[in-house]
């Protein structure tokens, strides 16, 4: 049975293709190679994984690739739990490279970051990490060294647990979602730094069809801000990818009606929240970020960079059904399909239209809801912050599909709710000392109210079940339920116009010797506030932490990565027990490398000083 | 060779082989064992609870790696580390406006761009302008160096020297801002003080209006204030010359853009004055056509 399931997972799509030897493999040449879309997968005691640099093409556009082992994503790494890893990487690249193995629980030193855990891989060099493995589910592998995860260096991760697996399923797949742009990563990042706004071609104009009134725009514009600032890196340059394939290019999973599958669904991109669905097919979401939760059944989630999900589908008679992976902006889409027949397609549902920021993301909190449901004189603007099936709150009053998110959060009228009192949206005096205000900051929330509840932007009201943080469990009980012993608040801080990023109003470069401290063992409350527009996925190497979510101590869920919501704070409880430093930042690539990372440094153990 | 690490790989992948290399390893799984703990005075419901400070006051940088590695190994990733995270320094060229402008009368050109190096908060940057008839000679070239300072979330002051290449020769110390207004603004404004003691200065702004995602209608005006007369240049006190302009352009990309626009110039009442004893224009209506671009 195990072995079935492995054969699956290995399989992919590309059936055959995965076991026959790939064209790198062949004796060519690894530089100016064109690169694969797919992955292979690598196993065993001792496991080869080379870094090359080569050209890729998708759905005709061209542009350069780092890849490993000589496609994109690279070969899939999968190992078991309670044996050793040994992963031999060979850097044929004329730089540096890294390999971070995202989301596992390693020595501090083979945590694959350069400059924090290791001294990274040089130009020709090779790296072998070994590490025992002391966890099971799903999870990726990436580049930490300058944008070359952006280029095609990531590939997906499944450990195999060592005792029986809670989730049954006939078919186990990994799909794992990321981009593709013709230009290198290091023109994107120019020029979001050079031109505010570049790859937004959904702005706001004289001729869009945004449910905002002109007032509405007039303080958009007051404030300096867009409203449709929703990704930085969007579709205009984009295509959006599933297994290193692009819409059009017919990926597909098999099933047999009746069977349940099992998808293993990776955010390996590096700018892009995407919306999954599988219209007319429910999902059982069974694992968040590799650690199994409670079976929650959803229609739709959104997942952040970096994020995992695992779900179970059963699907039904139906020839086919499309794996809509959305750009949260709408400006693309990742596709799949599951097929029962070779070649079998269902309806593509077209992109939903935009979403805009409300003043909720703006840190207007609640108060501004408090407004709304005055001016609206309804229930309506009643949000949805119990994160429960929305259909039945009443925003009957008004046009759900022109209205929707918009009207919600601005409401019209005279007395506008941005114009309340004057408000600063940068009142700098709310911040905390920590904070170091100067131009890195453009806006402070003024009620960042916890948004775990929020089903991520533009999902707040549509007509189906959608996942949020609130709904997830973990399914075996956490070991240390201890209270924390104090709060941590770090707030989350940018420029847009800038485009600067960072934690605590200041970049990485300029505190890379001031690193957070945390005693060993020391059991911490971490508040993240977020002071800006955009929603962060914040990551922390080397441990998982628990979200405080509402759910008893012992099942808060555990994971790698947050989301935290625009204007909105998020917290989470975290055992600091890995001894050695981590790092811990934005897995917007382009954030990061803006200055929003900081590393964490865990004291080593008493007894072992 | 890499055909064997391929049969390796395809083999190692059977479950037996993993399993055999894993026995007699194992780890702690999950976090240490719960320990009860005194709490300390904290409201964790609401989250209305303030942060308490570190009880572990360490401060020092974060050097684990070296114990592993040797400090040596990881002084090169580290500094690349630092600056590959928010330390960068990056430079854009900017051509806001290089147009042929028809009027009556000979034709003339204009053109205004910029240059800055450097980090988010301080650049290097460097401004020039000028304008003048086809077959006639420049009327108006200056460059300004500067310094750019951030000093808020949408301004700089920039400070340094600015040099006419056109009539008398002059050099002027420069102090101004430059960024973002609300509703948008693209706002310049700057004082001079030339080397003979004059004292000028310049406003300038500009909005965007995207008619769609590509066309964009610009409303641009500028002021030139003068402290005195300044006979030898035509300069009279007060107004000295003021402009607004209008121009459509279409962002074939976000860098190339081509436009159309008409713009009105005029003097002040001692600069017209000035312009009328030269027998100049007093003011002048020039259609124009011209490419805003940047790299």
């Amino acid at each position: 049975m195990r072995f079935d399931r492995r054969d699956v997972l290995g399989g992919m799509a590309l059936a055959g293709s995965a076991l026959a030897f790939p064209a790198w493999a062949r004796g060519k040449d690894l530089n100016g190679n064109a690169v694969r879309a797919g992955f292979d997968q690598v196993s065993g005691t001792s496991i080869d994984l080379i870094v090359v640099r080569g050209q890729r093409t998708v759905q005709g556009r061209a542009g350069h690739a780092v890849a490993v082992n000589g496609s994109v994503p690279g070969p899939l790494v999968r190992l078991q739990e309670g044996t050793t890893a040994r992963l031999n990487i060979r850097n044929t690249l004329d730089t540096e490279t890294s390999i971070h193995w995202h989301g596992l629980l390693v020595p501090f030193q083979m945590d694959g970051v350069p400059g924090v855990s290791f001294p990274g891989i040089p130009a020709g060099g090779s790296f072998t990490a070994t590490f025992p493995v002391r966890q099971s589910g799903t999870y990726w592998w990436h580049s930490h060294t300058g944008l070359q995860e952006q280029a095609g260096h990531y590939g997906p991760i499944v450990i195999d647990p060592a005792g029986a697996d809670p989730v049954r399923a006939d078919r186990d797949y990994v799909l794992l979602l990321s981009e593709f742009s013709p230009l290198s990563p290091h023109e994107i990042f120019e020029k979001l730094k050079k031109g505010e706004g570049y790859f937004n071609y959904q702005q706001t104009s004289w001729t869009d069809d945004y449910p905002l009134t002109s007032e509405q725009r007039r303080h958009w514009a007051r404030m300096r801000m867009m409203a449709t600032d929703i990704l930085d890196v969007t579709g205009s340059t984009y295509t959006y990818l599933v297994n290193g394939h692009g819409p059009e290019e017919g990926m597909e999973f098999a099933f047999n009606p009746g069977e349940r599958v099992r998808l293993r669904i990776i955010n390996g991109s590096a700018m892009t929240f995407f919306n999954v669905r599988i219209p007319g097919l429910p999902m059982t979401v069974v694992s968040a970020d590799g650690q199994n939760v409670r079976p929650i059944e959803t229609d739709e989630f959104q997942i952040g960079v970096a994020e995992t999900y695992d779900v179970v589908i059963e699907p039904g008679s139906a020839d086919a059904y499309s794996i809509v992976a959305e750009a949260m902006d709408r400006s693309g889409m990742a596709l799949a399909t599951l097929a029962s027949r070779r070649g079998a397609r269902a309806p593509v549902p077209p992109l939903r239209d935009p979403p805009v920021l409300t003043m909720t993301d703006m840190g207007m909190g609640k108060m501004a809801m408090g407004k709304m449901a005055t001016d609206g004189d309804t229930g309506m603007a009643k949000p949805n912050h119990d994160g429960t099936h929305h259909g039945a709150t009443g925003h009957g009053a008004m046009d759900p599909g022109a209205m929707g998110h918009a009207a919600m959060g601005m409401s019209g009228g005279s007395d506008s709710a941005m114009d309340m009192g004057g408000m600063s949206m940068r009142d700098t005096s709310r911040l905390p000392d920590t904070v170091k205000v100067g131009p890195g900051i453009d806006m402070v929330s003024r009620h960042p109210i916890d948004r775990m509840g929020d089903p991520g932007l533009g999902l707040d009201h549509v007509d189906h079940r959608v996942l949020n943080y609130k709904q997830l469990a973990a399914l075996e009980p956490n070991l240390d339920t201890r209270a924390p012993s104090r709060l941590m608040e770090i707030h989350l801080t940018g420029n847009m116009d800038r485009y600067m990023w960072s934690f605590d109003g200041t970049k990485f470069s300029a505190v890379s010797d001031v690193p957070i401290h945390f005693a060993n063992d020391e059991r911490v409350r971490v508040k993240l506030v977020n002071d800006t527009m955009m929603a962060h996925p914040i990551h922390l190497h080397g441990h998982f932490f628990e979200l405080v979510n509402g759910a008893d101590t012992d099942h808060q869920p555990r994971k790698h990565t947050v989301i935290v919501q625009p204007g909105g704070s998020a917290q989470f409880d975290l055992t600091a027990n890995a001894y050695g430093d981590w790092a811990f930042h934005c897995h917007l690539l382009y954030h990061m490398h803006a200055g929003m990372f900081q590393i964490v440094s865990v004291a080593a153990p008493r007894n072992a000083v | 060779m890499k055909m064997l690490i391929v049969l390796a790989a395809v083999v190692a992948a059977s479950p037996a082989l993993a399993q055999q290399a894993g026995s007699g390893v194992a780890m702690p799984k999950g976090p240490a064992k719960p320990e009860p703990m005194s709490m300390q005075h904290m409201d964790m419901g609401d989250g209305s609870a303030q942060p308490t400070t570190t009880p572990d006051t360490a401060t020092d940088p974060a050097r684990a790696a070296d114990a592993v590695w040797g400090a040596d190994a990881m002084r090169a990733s580290r500094e690349e580390l630092r600056e590959g995270m928010g330390g960068q320094t990056l430079g854009k060229v900017m051509i806001d406006r290089l147009e042929y402008q028809a009027h009556d009368g000979r034709d003339g050109y204009a053109w205004e761009g910029q240059v800055w190096y450097g980090g988010d908060i301080d650049k290097l940057w460097i401004k020039s302008e000028g304008e003048g008839t086809f077959g006639g000679k420049a009327e108006q070239a200056e460059v300004q160096v500067l310094w750019s300072h951030a000093v808020g979330p949408w301004f700089d002051v920039q400070t340094g020297i600015r040099h006419d290449f056109v009539g008398p020769d002059r050099t002027h110390a420069v102090v101004g801002v430059q960024g973002l207004l609300p509703y948008e603004f693209e706002a310049n404004a700057a004082i001079f003080l030339s080397d003979k003691g004059d004292l000028t200065a310049r406003v300038e702004g500009d909005v965007d209006q995207r008619i769609t995602q590509r066309l964009i209608l610009q409303p641009r005006a500028e002021l030139n204030l003068s402290a005195q007369d300044i006979r030898e240049l035509g300069v009279g006190a007060g107004l000295d010359k003021a402009e607004i302009g209008l121009r459509l352009r279409y962002e074939f990309a976000r860098e190339f853009a081509p436009y159309i626009g008409i713009s009105h110039g005029w003097r002040g009442a001692e600069s017209a004055d000035y312009a009328r004893a030269r027998r100049d224009d007093v003011a002048t209506t020039n259609f124009v056509v011209g490419l805003r671009a940047w790299f």
